[in-house]
């Protein structure tokens, strides 16, 4: 074709390969504040992951002849009201913080994601089962929700995650279902049906990649969110149990001795705020970073 | 003759607007209102009109990516209204689709790879080595270079992109495609090597293509056969020539007089325009629908609606006074 | 440039540049060009050509701070633009300088009746009451033939069809009776047969009102159908300039004949259905190929076309092309600019 030819002379021979993942990490890193969050975050979970090295006591020692001391060189954050130290119970608290603050959140996400994508997509009955399910899980009052669960299935970890991916889904499905009604009037959506494609590999396919975006900052911002919700159900006493420690525990036990000593219950409460300041700010950079209108 | 590739007949597309159960019924929009067409192999047919009147719905109910809420349309001889889904499926190899927004219409986190080797992956085409050379092919065969294939569409150019569209289209040889306002958001120059690009691909790979666009000019260089449809209804059908040399409805007439010409001295102010505005399709007017803007309209007008009626030579008319006659 | 003073616009050496992460891009380089009073003036380009910048850099409003607009001189039928305060610029905004827009539903605001829309700018530069600009408005609906413009006064944009959204629009532009109407692709939005009638409705306020109109558009048959002169515009520059006739039936600039050739011919019937094109693609602002802009699609380019800059040669009398094929010679094997 003498007309291709003549277009194809001034084109260039390769154009550079786009990387998403690239592009995405460019924009991010412009972004100060989210990477002080991204820095914290990761020291966090260093320090959470190596809590049995690093930490200088036990956690679980009981030492009544030292109880609820001041900040010394021995214990940097002084002791709570059983003698152990504050500081090595912050560390091993992370722990079961982050986990509670990731695993529910990619639970919920995970069926978020799939019921919101079916729903918009497939629209009549479906949609209709689907939301009106997640309306009536967002109708309840999510704390009394979560308590409910906790007491009826008894307090555990891993019941904390069904109860806070219960609490989670509904408002995941929500927003995906907004995204993909929008994303199946676009016309490589028709393009796709025009040529024969079936419903589920569009769903999965053409619609889930371009929702997750979306996902990776809805994630990112639900960490801290179900952070605080473990910190609550931990203080109302139905989340974790003692002697384990989570910050939200921390904090509980901790405020009995608020004035004895402070630093029991406001380290680990700064403990959440700075986690769950870096995490939205990880959050921010990464929405600013994903949307495409953003980038030069 | 040559054969005749799609055949609508009747075909009808309502959609009911507002009403949910305290507003009562709602109206209803006759967004295509019985239309009758054949297209036949190898020719390229264009569907003129404005905003609004139906012919992007025409275009999707012709390839069923929308139900028409009446009438039936053939595949030579086949009737595909009946068909099942899976039955629909297979024949989507057959009728295929450009769109009009070359940014829309490419998912923008598939690399042009994917987005070329989708439709042949769903109607096996072969191995993914076939596949991949496939795709390679296509680019070629469309002006682009078969080492983009690793790229996303976000790298390219708004007539590259729809370069790509349009290699999509062809992946599985196709008979039959639609090309929905293909080349009009695109500049003037690159405008007219897609065109070229098309009416090349025509010839090689014998398509028939039906063409839907608002714009003229474009028409009288690309189509073969022109309809003219205005507010659902097909109001002039016939080859493209006899259609601008002298049109036979008024609102056809008014529709070419409007183009601008790109000539200083044949400027538009003597011809005559089309005064106010169009009815709206939710409010149809009794009658013929262009009697309120028809310089010509006679009593019979307001009352009688008419027919497309065939006037010889492949000319048809919805006119109770035809112009030139 | 035959009567200064006769022109209510003059520009010279607009420059607008934007700052990037990679650099600073020049999207308007060395913009001259004048409308005379009473005039239609044209500025003709494809996407990215720059004619819209140009617009928004006159109207002042570029996105600072990434956008920087400089020239050696704006001249507003005697107010001096170039060194204008913000404050002063938004004087004169809406009062001696208006603009329509490509999108009369986008650019009212849907929430709020259009007469309050429309008489927004006599609020804004004459202080008016409500009851005041409520009947101006109205003598402008009629002037711009909205059909039972009492009744439209009250209506949400919503309930107006695109072609009477854009006549709003332009009765908006026209309130304060400026003396320049700056009209960006006024009807790209609208069908056919609506955007005759703007295009009428536009040439008889010019007859009637004698506004100035700078006229932006893609679409040549607009340019032919409305302008008195025309500014051709490729990546940034002013290609050619002419008088409507001129242009035509002489272009000179070798974009400006790949232009005409590639437009369908509405009036010819169909020979060949292989139209000619232009060859490759706009380039890229921010890495525009060396010499001339427009050689690596040039079918005429020559070696300094790939070296140095084209200049502006002056064709004849108010006929001007930026390429070297109408240089003079002298200059061109003295390499001086001109």
């Amino acid at each position: 074709m003498s007309q291709s030819a003549a277009v194809t002379n001034d084109l260039p021979e390769v154009i550079e390969e786009a990387s998403f993942l690239r592009d995405t990490m460019r924009g991010f890193r412009k972004n100060r504040m989210a990477m002080v969050g991204l820095v914290f975050v990761c020291l966090l979970v260093f320090l959470a992951i190596f809590a049995p090295i690093i930490s200088p006591h036990d956690p679980y020692r009981v030492a009544l002849d030292e109880q609820l001391l001041p900040a010394s060189t021995t214990y940097w954050l002084g002791t709570d009201n059983f003698g152990r130290d504050v500081l090595t119970r912050i560390l091993y608290g992370a722990r079961i913080s982050l986990v509670v603050g990731t695993v529910p959140s990619l639970i919920s996400l995970l069926i978020g994601t799939f019921m919101g994508i079916l729903s918009g997509y497939m629209g009549g009955k479906t949609d209709f089962v689907i939301m009106r399910l997640a309306d009536t899980m967002i109708a309840f009052p999510s704390l009394l929700l979560a308590m409910v669960v906790m007491y009826t299935l008894g307090a555990n970890l891993f019941n904390i995650f069904i109860a806070l991916a219960l609490v989670g889904w509904a408002g995941v499905a929500r927003v995906v279902r907004s995204q993909t009604l929008a994303l199946k009037e676009k016309e490589f959506i028709e393009a796709a049906r025009a040529n024969g494609t079936s419903r589920v590999r569009i769903m999965f396919s053409h619609i889930f990649p371009n929702v997750t975006p979306t996902l990776i900052v809805l994630f990112s911002l639900s960490i801290p969110e179900a952070i605080m919700w473990e910190s609550s159900l931990s203080f109302l006493g139905v989340g974790v149990q003692p002697p384990e420690a989570s910050w939200g525990l921390l904090v509980a036990k901790g405020k009995e001795y608020l004035f004895q000593a402070p630093l029991v219950a406001i380290m680990p409460g700064v403990a959440i705020l700075m986690t769950v300041l870096a995490f939205n700010f990880i959050g921010d950079g990464l929405r600013d970073a994903l949307d495409p209108s953003m980038k030069d | 003759m040559n054969e005749i590739v799609i055949s609508a007949r009747n075909l009808t597309k309502h959609y009911r607007v507002g009403g949910g159960t305290l507003a009562g019924q709602g109206k209803v929009v006759r967004a295509v209102d019985g239309v009758t067409l054949d297209i036949r192999e190898r020719e390229t047919f264009a569907l003129v009109g404005e905003s609004g009147c139906g012919k992007t719905t025409l275009g999707r109910i012709m390839l069923r990516l929308q139900e028409p809420s009446g009438g039936q349309i053939s595949y030579r001889g086949q009737d595909i209204t009946a068909l099942d889904d899976a039955g629909m499926r297979a024949l989507r190899k057959k009728l295929q689709i450009v769109f009009q927004d070359p940014y829309a219409s490419l998912n923008p986190r598939m690399r042009i790879e994917d987005i070329l080797a989708e439709p042949l992956r769903t109607h096996g085409y072969g191995s993914a080595e076939v596949i991949r050379d496939r795709c390679a092919e296509l680019l070629d065969m469309v002006g682009l270079r078969h080492t983009y294939l690793r790229n996303y569409p976000h790298q390219f150019s708004g007539g590259q992109r729809q370069r790509i569209g349009i290699a999509r289209a062809l992946a599985n040889k196709p008979d039959f495609v639609v090309c929905d306002e293909s080349v009009s958001a695109l500049d003037v120059s690159i405008q007219a090597q897609v065109l070229n690009l098309l009416s090349d691909l025509q010839d090689e790979l014998k398509l028939t293509y039906f063409f839907i666009t608002h714009d003229l000019s474009v028409v009288r260089q690309f189509a073969d056969r022109v309809g003219v449809m205005f507010l659902g209804r097909l109001v002039e059908v016939g080859r493209t020539e006899d259609i601008f040399a002298g049109p036979l409805h008024p609102y056809t007439m008014l529709l070419i007089s409007a183009v601008p010409r790109a000539d200083p001295r044949q400027r538009t102010r003597e011809r005559p325009l089309m005064t106010g505005e169009i009815p709206s399709p939710m409010n149809l007017p009794p009658g013929c629908r262009f009697h309120t803007r028809c310089p010509f309209a006679k009593d019979i007008c307001r009352t009688h609606d008419p027919d497309l009626q065939d006037m010889g030579q492949g000319r048809a008319v919805a006119c109770h006074f035809p112009l030139n006659s | 440039m035959a009567n200064p003073s006769g022109n209510v616009l003059s520009v010279r050496e607009l420059r607008t540049e934007f700052r990037g992460g990679r650099g600073n891009v020049r999207v308007l380089d060395d913009i001259s060009f004048d409308v005379g009073r009473g005039r239609i003036v044209g500025l003709v380009g494809e996407s990215g050509s720059g004619k819209s910048m140009t617009a928004l850099s006159l109207m002042g409003l570029v996105p600072k701070p990434q956008g920087q607009v400089s020239a050696k001189s704006i001249n507003l039928d005697g107010i001096e633009l170039a060194s204008i305060s913000p404050d002063g610029l938004r004087q004169i905004r809406g009062r001696d300088m208006a603009m329509v827009f490509q999108e009369p539903m986008t650019s009212l605001n849907p929430v709020r009746k259009v007469w309050e829309q429309v008489g927004e700018p006599l609020r804004i530069h004459q202080g008016l009451g409500r009851r005041a600009i409520r009947d101006r408005v109205l003598e402008m609906f009629e002037l711009v033939g909205i059909p039972e413009p009492k009744a439209r006064l009250d209506a949400y944009p919503h309930q107006l069809s695109g072609g009477l959204r854009q006549r709003a629009m332009i009765a908006m532009g026209l309130i304060c009776e400026p003396k320049l109407l700056i009209a960006d692709e006024p009807t790209t939005a609208l069908d056919v047969t609506t955007q005759a009638q703007i295009l009428r409705l536009m040439q008889e306020l010019r007859d009637r009102v004698g506004t100035s109109i700078i006229m932006i558009t893609h679409d040549l048959g607009i340019i032919a159908e409305m302008c008195d002169e025309v500014n051709v515009m490729y990546a940034g520059q002013i290609v050619e300039q002419a008088n409507v006739f001129d242009l035509f039936e002489n272009p000179s600039h070798p974009y400006t004949r790949g232009l005409l050739a590639s437009i369908p011919k509405s009036t010819e019937s169909r020979i060949a259905r292989r139209m000619p094109s232009i060859p490759g693609m706009v380039p890229n602002l921010a890495r525009l190929p060396s010499g001339c802009r427009f050689r690596p699609r040039c079918t005429d380019a020559m070696a300094i076309c790939q070296t140095r800059e084209p200049a502006v040669t002056d064709l004849e009398k108010d006929h001007r092309a930026r390429c070297w094929l109408h240089a003079r010679q002298d200059a061109i094997s003295q390499g001086e600019p001109l």
